[in-house]
């Protein structure tokens, strides 16, 4: 049996939990064992993840459990994955999963590889697959005979809609202790898509001069649907907010496009985005390091090509829509 | 305050990624080691800040062998007033969380630090083991954390914003970008941490989780598709047409 952890907000799946689905069940198919999901807190429609191929989902439906709390998340998980005798739990590699992979794994008293993008099956045998040094490699992992923990990274894989069915869902009372941690506040961006689960980013660095010059780049953004980042210089001079910045000290993304405006791609930079699955580059300068990490590539002046970019997508949506 | 800092040893930022013939490790020769980013910059200054406003003694420890004396010699002129090296090459994260919990079981620990992850492997597991170890909450990315009178208010970074928490218990917290300011050792600090103690501690007898089977490096990236910047129309064409991006 293969456990996932389908996260939500505010009642809802987020993007991950779609993700997980199609990676437990996928990995059910191929491996001949069953996948059910749990989903824990206040939820409106938890069956819809049938139709990412999970047949059977356990809510725990306890308001305690809306918000993130590590030890009564490990209690829950645990007490559940006992007694469905679950082999493998998978987890989003999120704030919340992050909080919780190593814990989990510990309680289980089952190894843990975090971080993971991908799974394999060489010879009937299960094996996981991780980026390791900030994206310059892979390393293989073989899943093994034991119990296991696993957390997927965002934006690994496309969610496959298996079929329009619903999955069963089976309410689950369960005790749990909590962390005698206190939520006081949560202060979350709204409206816009988080950076780690965006699939379009643009991106601009010191390149833009000044912080009053972001307007083409916010422009830009919004008519292409893209979620806004930053280099690091950019948010240390407080340019833009913290939560902007990517790289290796900031945050790592994979979306599937990374515009990078005015950003010269040093190597702490790329860290945080090489795993993009395309990239673009708007760069003046030809000996840019960024252009050779680059699938497209721009060599002008930002100031006039992200403009005419702009006006290049907006007359492309209107003939596509 | 009772503060025990977890410190690791990584490759430079800069250094080559290879690996050995069997793709079973990483080729370690001719390469810079540093003491964890995350480590060094914001967990171990946040506890030396904390100890400065508080009081107390912070600890610093690594699991490793004695190669990596230099890191936890640089963490002691950073400031910290003892370090501690359980001897051992550390194969995975729960080993070393287990030697870890094993030596702070008994002591008393008021905050463990750990950094949210190390640069090369790029984990992050290895605090919430060590919490769960020794059966302490564990809070992740953190960016900020205020103290006064035994109570910690810690900001942490989450999807898209910041959450904000508030504890008067025991934890372990790992540290993100923001907790503090990186410091440089001065002279003094250097001369100072010579005489400072650094103990070393046999390893115990632990479980160790999966290990890496192989390594491999990415297909190389192809070349660079450079589009004139007067035809922007060229480049939305590609995207949508070849990227299939949008
Ligand atoms: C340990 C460590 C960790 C780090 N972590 C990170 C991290 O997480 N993220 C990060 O981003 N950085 C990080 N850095 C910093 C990193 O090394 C670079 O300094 C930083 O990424 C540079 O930012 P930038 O590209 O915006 O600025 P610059 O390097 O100044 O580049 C600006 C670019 O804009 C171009 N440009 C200028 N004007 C124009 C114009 N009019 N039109 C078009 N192009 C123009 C220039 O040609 C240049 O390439 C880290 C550094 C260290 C040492
Ligand atoms: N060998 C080690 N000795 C001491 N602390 C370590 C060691 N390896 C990792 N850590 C700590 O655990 C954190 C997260 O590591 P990881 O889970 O391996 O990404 C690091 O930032 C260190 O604080």
């Amino acid at each position: 049996m293969i456990l996932i952890i389908a996260e939500s907000k505010e009642g809802k799946f987020k993007k991950n939990a779609f993700e997980i689905a199609t990676f437990g069940s996928r990995i059910a198919q191929e491996t001949g064992s069953e996948c059910a999901a749990v989903v824990l807190g206040s939820h409106e429609n938890p069956s819809v993840l049938g139709k990412y191929g999970v047949p059977k989902v356990y809510h725990v439906n306890n308001d305690k459990l809306d918000n993130f709390d590590d030890v009564a998340y490990r209690d829950v998980i645990t007490k559940l994955a006992d007694e469905l005798n679950a082999k493998l739990v998978v987890l989003p590699h999120t704030a919340e999963g992050k909080g919780l992979t190593g814990k989990l794994s510990v309680a289980m008293d089952a190894g843990c590889i975090s971080a993971v993008n991908g799974f394999k099956v060489v010879a009937g045998e299960l094996n996981f697959v991780k980026p390791v040094f900030s994206g310059k490699a892979f390393a293989t992992f073989k899943a093994g005979e034991g119990k296991l923990v696993v957390s997927l990274i965002p934006n690994s894989l496309q969610i496959g809609e298996a079929s329009g069915y619903e999955a069963e869902v089976i309410s689950k009372e369960i005790d749990f202790r909590s962390s005698g941690i206190e939520l006081v506040e949560k202060n979350v961006v709204t409206g816009e898509v988080p950076l780690p689960e965006a699939e379009l980013v643009v991106s601009a660095g010191r390149g833009m001069k000044e912080p009053s010059n972001w307007g083409i780049i916010e422009e830009l953004a919004d008519k292409l649907g893209a979620t806004t980042a930053c280099s690091r210089p950019v948010s240390d001079s407080g340019w833009r907010p913290h939560h902007e910045h990517v790289g290796q000290t900031g945050i790592a993304i994979r979306p599937n496009l990374y515009i990078a405006i005015g950003i010269s791609g040093a190597i702490q930079h790329l860290a945080g985005v090489n795993n993009s699955k395309v990239i673009v580059v708007i760069n003046k300068d030809p000996e840019a390091p960024f252009f050779k990490a680059a699938d497209y590539g721009v060599c002008a002046d930002l100031f006039d090509v992200v403009p005419r970019l702009t006006e290049a997508i907006e007359k492309f949506k209107a003939e596509n829509n | 305050m009772n503060l025990l800092v977890c410190v690791s040893k990584t490759p430079d930022t800069t250094a080559k990624v290879d690996f050995s013939e069997d793709g079973k490790s990483y080729n370690e020769s001719g390469k810079q080691f540093i003491m964890n980013p995350y480590d060094e910059w914001y967990a171990l200054v946040r506890a030396l800040e904390l100890k400065e406003s508080e009081g107390g003694e912070v600890v610093i420890i690594n699991v490793g062998p004695a190669s990596n004396d230099s890191i936890l010699r640089k963490g002691l002129a950073i400031g910290a007033d003892k370090a501690v090296r359980i001897d051992a090459e550390a194969p995975d994260a729960l080993f070393v969380a287990s030697q870890i919990a094993e030596y702070a079981r008994d002591k008393d620990f008021d905050i463990i630090f750990t950094g949210k992850e190390t640069i090369d492997y790029n984990g992050g597991i290895l605090g919430g083991m060590l919490a769960e170890l020794l059966d302490l909450p564990f809070v992740s990315f953190a960016s900020k954390m205020d103290y006064h009178d035994g109570q910690a208010t810690i900001e942490r970074d989450v999807e898209g914003g910041v959450e904000v928490l508030k504890t008067s218990g025991k934890f372990v917290i790992s540290a993100s970008k923001g907790l503090a300011e990186q410091r440089i050792p001065n002279m003094r600090g250097i001369m100072m941490a010579k005489r400072k103690p650094l103990e070393v501690v046999e390893a115990v007898e632990v479980k160790t989780g999966p290990v890496v089977d192989k390594f491999e490096l990415p297909p190389e990236k192809g070349e660079v598709k450079m589009v004139d910047p007067e035809n922007m129309e060229e480049l939305v064409r590609l995207l949508h047409e070849e990227a299939k991006v949008i």
